[in-house]
């Protein structure tokens, strides 16, 4: 069942003399009910923005977003009564996403009270999602400041699936977080998905925890996707440029499991403002050509599995299909699952 | 790693916070004084029938302008009152005044400041009613706080509410300013989004998350602005437009007195002029503090500087 439709979706921020920023530039994505998809990017590529657009933080210059098929905004917001709890959202920053004079069982019971649940509810609602996100319920008269990030981080999902929404979004719920702090919380929320059922909009350019914790990705680069698919068949076999790029870059644990990639991007991700009519990587890309002046079409290269770039059947050349994917799942598995055992045997070696 | 707190521990809080103060106390002894010389001068007020060893309003016509000695500590002046009398008792008048007219400014000032901060960006009504508001501040500074005290004073006629709302007005748009640029900057943080989508009623977010995390410079300038008050005050009584005589106020009190000057009797203005610097530079000290106390940053460092030296943190 399809619980967000996002078709076309722009946002341009005017700059003054007819200049604007163009953050988001026709975006379509949808998440099903109880599936996590990841939007991962470089920073300024807009995945931010789509995810404040979607919330109605801010109003998008153009496109529709539809909640259970029925287009949001105007008098259908998150703030009207009959979709109020429904959606939620967990913010990067655990520290700022708290009211640093209030104790951390009021802030969890808030969208209870704006539901208008009576106080004994939100009590035992507030006491139930404490509970599922292993925060002791000794810590709910606490500040924020008394906590470690850690800890106020599970406060801000505790207050996200207090309502028990349908669907939350994540800012880069673990990039502000150590380590340690970042595993626990990816397992906690894949745990919450199995126990709630609630699907996940995934903002995140930390390209590990994407794979561990999202079922489709869509890969954005200066507010376009550049390619969207299950994430299995993403990681293993990319077919953009960009996204060969990305996944090269990441820093596995395991050196050996790094991807040999034979496309580099040079330089940066370039200024929003003005965007050239064509596809947007054309400046960076090794494989570019004088076509990349023109927009690519968005074209299918097996289910659910689509790639806007007209040297697609190129990279899939190039990239021999060598399936790092099930070994990358297992390393993964092995350093974020809390197994102490292992741990202290590594320690001894 | 700072845990939980149950309340046996937040009581310990407390005492350390009341330690943390203290402690600043001792390293800023300038914020010492300021706290000594306010307590000082609400006391004297509060107990002045008690203290002061004259009526402050009964004229001793045989003993006029009597030198500072004894029995009358700081003379009389033209038409006989014991002036130390009437000092220890003008700051009744003079802090009611200014406390009262200070609170009501700060009441419609942050009160205007929060809704025009809250709802200046959302288009149509609260873009408009936000530069009304503005403007109207914008014209009321731009007139000289006296001479529109004195025009406040004018229409409403000359009495102690009248200099109550001079004050009162005359300082609104402080508070409207100061706590506008603070509800804009506390408007986007993360928490007020939360809450916001949560469905949480605009006046809710506003009184439970804005204002809380919005108050800190008001204190300090709440401070500030009491001394600024007491001046007002007299320079209103001064120049007749304020308190009459014979009732005890210090600013009534020098214009009573600086003819005598040219005499040489310096003592019946120069007594009630002191005690007013000191009231007011007190108020400073104590708003200093307050925002010294208040700034994370400095309070921060404070802390770790204290912490290095006494084992001491807030």
């Amino acid at each position: 069942m399809t619980l967000l439709d996002v078709k076309n979706l722009v946002q341009h921020f005017p700059t003054g003399r007819g200049k604007a920023v163009q953050a988001v530039n026709g975006v379509d994505f949808t998440v099903d009910a109880g599936e996590t998809l990841a939007l991962v990017g470089e920073s300024g590529s807009g995945k931010t923005t789509i995810g404040r657009c979607v919330l109605g933080l801010i109003q998008p210059t153009g496109g529709s977003i539809l909640f259970h098929g029925e287009p949001m905004g105007g008098r259908r917001t998150l703030r009207s009564p009959e979709l109020r709890g429904r959606m939620q959202l967990v913010f990067q920053e655990p520290a700022e996403s708290l009211d640093p004079r209030i104790v951390v069982g009021r802030t969890i019971g808030e969208p209870m009270a704006a539901l208008g649940a009576s106080r004994a509810d939100r009590e035992k609602a507030v006491r139930l999602a404490a509970q599922r996100v292993g925060l002791p319920e000794r810590l709910l008269g606490s500040y924020p400041a008394e906590l470690s990030m850690g800890l106020q981080q599970r406060v801000g999902i505790a207050r996200a699936v207090v309502s028990r929404p349908e669907l939350i979004v994540l800012d880069e719920p673990t990039s502000a977080l150590d380590p340690s702090a970042r595993a626990e919380i990816i397992d906690l929320l894949i745990r919450l998905q199995k126990e709630l059922g609630t699907a996940y909009l995934f903002i995140s350019h930390d390209l590990s925890t994407v794979r561990y914790l999202s079922h489709r990705v869509a890969v954005l680069y200066l507010g376009s996707i550049v390619e969207q698919g299950p994430s299995a068949e993403l990681f293993a076999a990319p077919r953009h440029p960009y996204s060969v790029g990305l996944l090269a870059s990441v820093l596995l644990p395991n050196p050996e499991l790094r991807r040999e990639s034979t496309i580099r991007l040079e330089g940066e991700i370039p200024s929003p403002i003005d965007l050239p009519p064509g596809c947007p990587l054309e400046g960076r890309c090794p494989l570019a050509i004088a076509r990349c002046r023109e927009m690519p079409p968005v074209e299918t290269v097996s289910p659910g599995h689509t790639v806007r770039c007209w040297r697609h059947a190129d990279v899939a050349q190039m990239e021999q299909a060598v399936d790092y994917f099930e070994r990358f799942q297992i390393e993964a598995e092995r350093i974020l699952t809390p197994a102490p055992s292992k741990q202290e045997e590594q320690w001894a070696n | 790693m700072a845990m939980a707190r149950d309340a046996g521990a937040r009581a310990r809080g407390g005492s350390r916070r009341l330690a943390f103060f203290m402690a600043v106390l001792r390293t800023h002894p300038s914020f010492a004084l300021g706290y000594a010389i306010v307590l000082m001068v609400v006391l004297l007020a509060i107990f002045a029938p008690w203290v002061a060893p004259y009526p402050p309003e009964t004229a001793d016509p045989v003993a006029f302008l009597q030198p500072p000695g004894w029995p009358h500590l700081m003379g009389t002046d033209a038409t006989g009152m014991d002036i130390f009398s009437r000092v220890i008792w003008a700051p009744r008048i003079d802090l009611s005044i200014a406390i009262l007219g200070t609170l009501l400014s700060a009441l419609i000032g942050t009160t205007l400041g929060a809704l025009v901060g809250y709802y200046q960006s959302v288009r149509g009504l609260g873009r408009f009613g936000a530069g009304f508001v503005m403007r109207s501040a914008d014209v009321l500074q731009a007139f000289p706080v006296f001479v529109f005290a004195i025009a406040l004073v004018a229409v409403f006629g000359q009495s102690l509410q009248s200099i109550v709302l001079a004050i009162a007005f005359v300082n609104a748009p402080i508070y409207l300013r100061l706590m506008r640029t603070q509800v804009m900057s506390i408007r986007t943080m993360r928490y007020v989004e939360a809450a916001w989508l949560a469905g949480m009623p605009d006046w809710r977010i506003i009184a439970r998350h804005i204002v809380p995390n919005a108050m800190a410079p008001v204190l300090a300038q709440l401070s500030v602005n009491i001394g600024w008050s007491v001046l007002l005050t007299a320079a209103l009584s001064f120049i007749g437009a304020g308190v009459k005589a014979p009732t005890p106020e210090w600013g009534s009190m020098i214009a009573m007195g600086y003819q005598n000057i040219v005499t040489g009797h310096w003592w019946p203005s120069i007594f009630p002029g002191l005690a007013l610097a000191v009231t007011v530079f007190g108020f400073s000290l104590v708003g200093s503090s307050i925002e010294v106390l208040s700034d994370p940053a400095r309070r921060r460092r404070l802390a770790g500087r204290l912490e290095t030296v006494r084992g001491i943190a807030p």
